[in-house]
C-alpha cells in the first residue's frame, strides 16, 4: 500500500513546472492551467492507491488535466469555433514521450515572478508552481498560516488575469529587467531562509535549499546569463556555512568565530564551479557575480586574518558603483577595517550615519559598536551595541549583540 | 536532505547491456542526468570503471592492511556508479530513482547522506561546554 499523499506530492514536486507550463501553453491561460493541474492531483489521490502509480506519472497528470480542459470547453453552451478547434487539437495531440520543454518552463518562471505581483505573491506562486511544493510546505517554510498562502496564490492568479498577462517570454527590451525580477525573487527566498527576518530561528535551511534548487533550475534554463550562475554561486557559498553558523543553543556564530572545518567544502566547490560558469560567459561580473566573488574570498580563506581583504575591498568598491546601497557601503567599511584598520572604516560608517542611511536598522550601530570597541572607545561601543540589540528584529541576533555589549 | 543512489550491476545486467548499442545507453543516461540537472537536484554523479586492471581492494582484517586485486566477482554485484541528489522527501528521492534508465540485473540502493544533525550527540559535548562558558561569562548559572 503506497502512501498516496506523499507519492503524489513527490510527483508534483518533480513535474509541476512541466505540467503547468504544458497546460498553460496549450490553453494560453496560466490560471486555468494551474486549476486544471490541481484537479488532476485530486484525481491522482483518489486513483493511485487503487490502480498504483502510473509508469509516467507526470504524463498521466497532464493527460487528465488536458481531458478536463476539453470536457470543460465541450460543456460550454457557447461552443465557439476557437474552443472547438482547441478541444480537437488537444484531443489529437498524443501524450507521447515526455519531452524537455525548457522554453515553456522559462515562460512559467517569468509569469510567477511577474512585476504586477507583490513580492509575497511572487514567492508563494514560484514555490508552488515552479518549485512544486505543497501549500502546507510553503506555509511551514514561510512561517505563515496555510490559508494565508492559499490566499496569496488565489490572489496572484486573479491579478495575473486582471492584468491580462500573456503566457509569453518577455520582449527583448524588457528581458534583462524581467530576468532581474526573477533572480530577485529567488534571492529574496534564499535570504529569508539564510537570515530569517521573522521567528526565533536564525536559519531556515529548507527554505534556503529550496531557493538554491530554483536557482540551479533557472541557471539551466538561461545558461548564457552570467547573473543566473552568479546567483547560484552566491547562494552555494552562503549555504556552505550553515552548519557552522548556529551554535547548539540556537545562538548565531559570526564569521570570525566559525569553525571553518564545518563548512561544507563540496558546496564551496559547487559555488566555485558556478562562478566559473558565470565568468565563462564572458560578459563580466554584475551584482550577483561580484557578491559571489566576495563570498568566494571568505570560502577559500583559512582564517579571518588570512583573508584576502584588499581584494574584498576592491570587489565591494565595484559592487558599490554598480549597485550603490548603504548596506554595500557598510560591508565595505567592515572589509576596510580588516584591510587597513578600524579608524579608516569608522570614517565610512560615520559618513553613512551622517547621511541618515539605514536609520532604524540594527546593522549600522552594530558595526559602529564593533569598530569603536576595537579603537578602545568602550563606553561609546557599549551604547552602540545596546542600541543595535534594541533594533534587531531577530531575537537570536539581539541576544548576540547584548552579550557582546556585556563582554566589553 | 541528500540521498546517494548507488548503482549495482550483476553479470546479467552486463550481458544485457552488451546487446544494446553503447550509444543508446549513453544517450538514455545522458537524458536522465540532464533531467536531474534541470530540476536543480543533482549535486554529484560519477561512474566507476569496471576493468579489473584499474581497481584493487584493501582488506583490513589482518593486522596490516592487505592490498589485493579483488575478488569482486564473488558478490556478482559491482558498485558501478553513484548520484547524490538533494530532495525534500524520501518519496521524492524514490521518484527520481524509479526514473533511472536501468534494466534487469541492475539495482539502485538509495541511502540518505548523513548531515551534521545526525551527529548531534557529539556536537552537544562541544556546544555544552561553550554554552556553560557563555553562561558563566554572563553571570548566569
Amino acid at each position: 500500500m503506497i502512501d498516496a499523499r506523499r507519492t503524489v506530492d513527490a510527483v508534483w514536486r518533480i513535474e509541476s513546472a512541466r505540467i503547468v507550463s504544458t497546460l498553460a501553453k496549450m490553453t494560453g491561460d496560466f490560471g486555468l492551467a494551474e486549476d486544471l493541474a490541481q484537479e488532476a492531483v485530486v484525481d491522482a489521490l483518489a486513483q493511485w492507491p487503487v490502480s498504483g502509480v502510473p509508469q509516467n506519472a507526470g504524463a498521466w497528470l497532464t493527460a487528465v488535466a488536458k481531458r478536463k480542459a476539453i470536457d470543460g470547453w465541450r460543456r460550454r453552451q457557447r461552443l465557439d469555433e476557437r474552443y472547438r478547434a482547441m478541444a480537437h487539437d488537444l484531443d489529437e495531440a498524443g501524450d507521447g514521450e515526455w519531452q524537455l520543454i525548457d522554453d515553456s518552463v522559462l515562460r512559467l518562471v517569468f509569469i510567477t515572478c511577474h512585476p504586477v505581483l507583490s513580492r509575497e505573491a511572487q514567492v508563494a506562486l514560484t514555490l508552488r508552481v515552479v518549485g512544486g511544493l505543497t501549500t502546507e510546505e510553503i506555509a511551514r517554510m514561510l512561517l505563515v498560516p496555510v490559508p494565508t498562502v492559499q490566499q496569496r496564490i488565489v490572489r496572484a492568479k486573479k491579478t495575473l488575469a486582471a492584468a491580462q498577462v500573456p503566457f509569453e517570454a518577455p520582449d527583448p527590451n524588457e528581458w534583462s529587467s524581467r530576468l532581474g525580477a526573477v533572480l530577485g525573487v529567488v534571492y529574496l527566498t534564499f535570504t529569508e531562509g539564510y537570515a530569517a527576518t521573522s521567528g526565533d530561528r536564525w536559519i531556515r535551511p529548507e527554505l534556503a535549499n529550496e531557493a538554491l534548487r530554483l536557482g540551479r533550475l533557472l541557471a539551466e534554463l538561461v545558461p548564457r546569463e552570467p547573473e543566473a550562475h552568479g546567483l547560484v554561486a552566491l547562494m552555494e557559498f552562503q549555504a556552505s556555512r550553515f552548519a557552522a553558523r548556529v551554535a547548539h543553543d540556537g545562538t548565531a556564530i559570526l564569521l570570525t568565530d566559525q569553525d571553518r572545518s564545518r563548512w561544507d567544502h563540496a558546496q564551496i566547490r559547487r559555488g566555485r564551479a558556478a562562478l566559473l560558469r558565470a565568468d565563462g560567459v564572458g560578459r563580466g561580473r554584475a551584482s550577483y557575480g561580484l557578491q559571489a566573488a566576495i563570498a568566494e574570498c571568505h570560502a577559500v580563506a583559512p582564517s579571518i586574518d588570512d583573508t584576502y581583504w584588499d581584494r574584498i575591498v576592491l570587489l565591494y568598491e565595484a559592487l558599490g558603483r554598480l549597485a550603490p546601497s548603504p548596506v554595500v557601503e557598510l560591508n565595505r567599511a567592515v572589509a576596510v577595517s580588516m584591510a587597513t584598520g578600524p579608524a579608516n572604516a569608522l570614517r565610512i560608517v560615520d559618513q553613512l550615519a551622517f547621511d541618515g542611511a539605514l536609520r532604524g536598522s540594527h546593522l549600522l550601530p552594530s558595526v559602529r559598536g564593533e569598530l569603536l570597541a576595537r579603537l578602545g572607545r568602550t563606553e561609546e561601543a557599549r551604547s552602540e551595541l545596546l542600541t543595535a540589540a534594541r533594533l534587531a528584529t531577530n531575537e537570536r541576533e539581539s541576544a548576540v549583540l547584548r552579550a557582546k555589549a556585556a563582554a566589553l | 536532505m541528500k540521498y546517494m543512489l548507488i548503482m549495482r550491476a550483476t553479470d546479467e545486467a552486463r550481458e544485457s547491456y552488451e546487446q544494446v548499442p553503447f550509444k543508446e545507453i549513453i544517450e538514455k543516461m545522458g537524458a536522465y542526468n540532464e533531467s536531474l540537472t534541470k530540476a536543480g537536484v543533482l549535486l554529484a554523479a560519477e561512474g566507476l570503471a569496471d576493468a579489473m586492471t584499474d581497481n584493487f581492494l584493501v582488506d583490513f582484517s589482518a593486522e596490516a592492511p592487505i592490498v589485493t586485486d579483488g575478488p569482486y566477482g564473488e558478490t556478482h554485484e559491482l558498485f558501478s556508479g553513484f548520484w547524490i541528489i538533494q530532495t525534500s522527501s524520501k518519496e521524492e528521492a524514490a521518484e527520481w530513482a524509479r526514473r533511472c534508465p536501468l534494466g534487469p540485473g541492475s539495482t539502485l540502493e538509495v541511502r540518505r547522506v548523513t548531515e551534521m544533525s545526525d551527529f548531534a550527540e557529539f556536537a552537544e559535548t562541544d556546544a555544552l561546554v561553550n554554552e556553560a562558558a557563555w553562561r558563566a561569562e554572563n553571570g548566569q548559572e
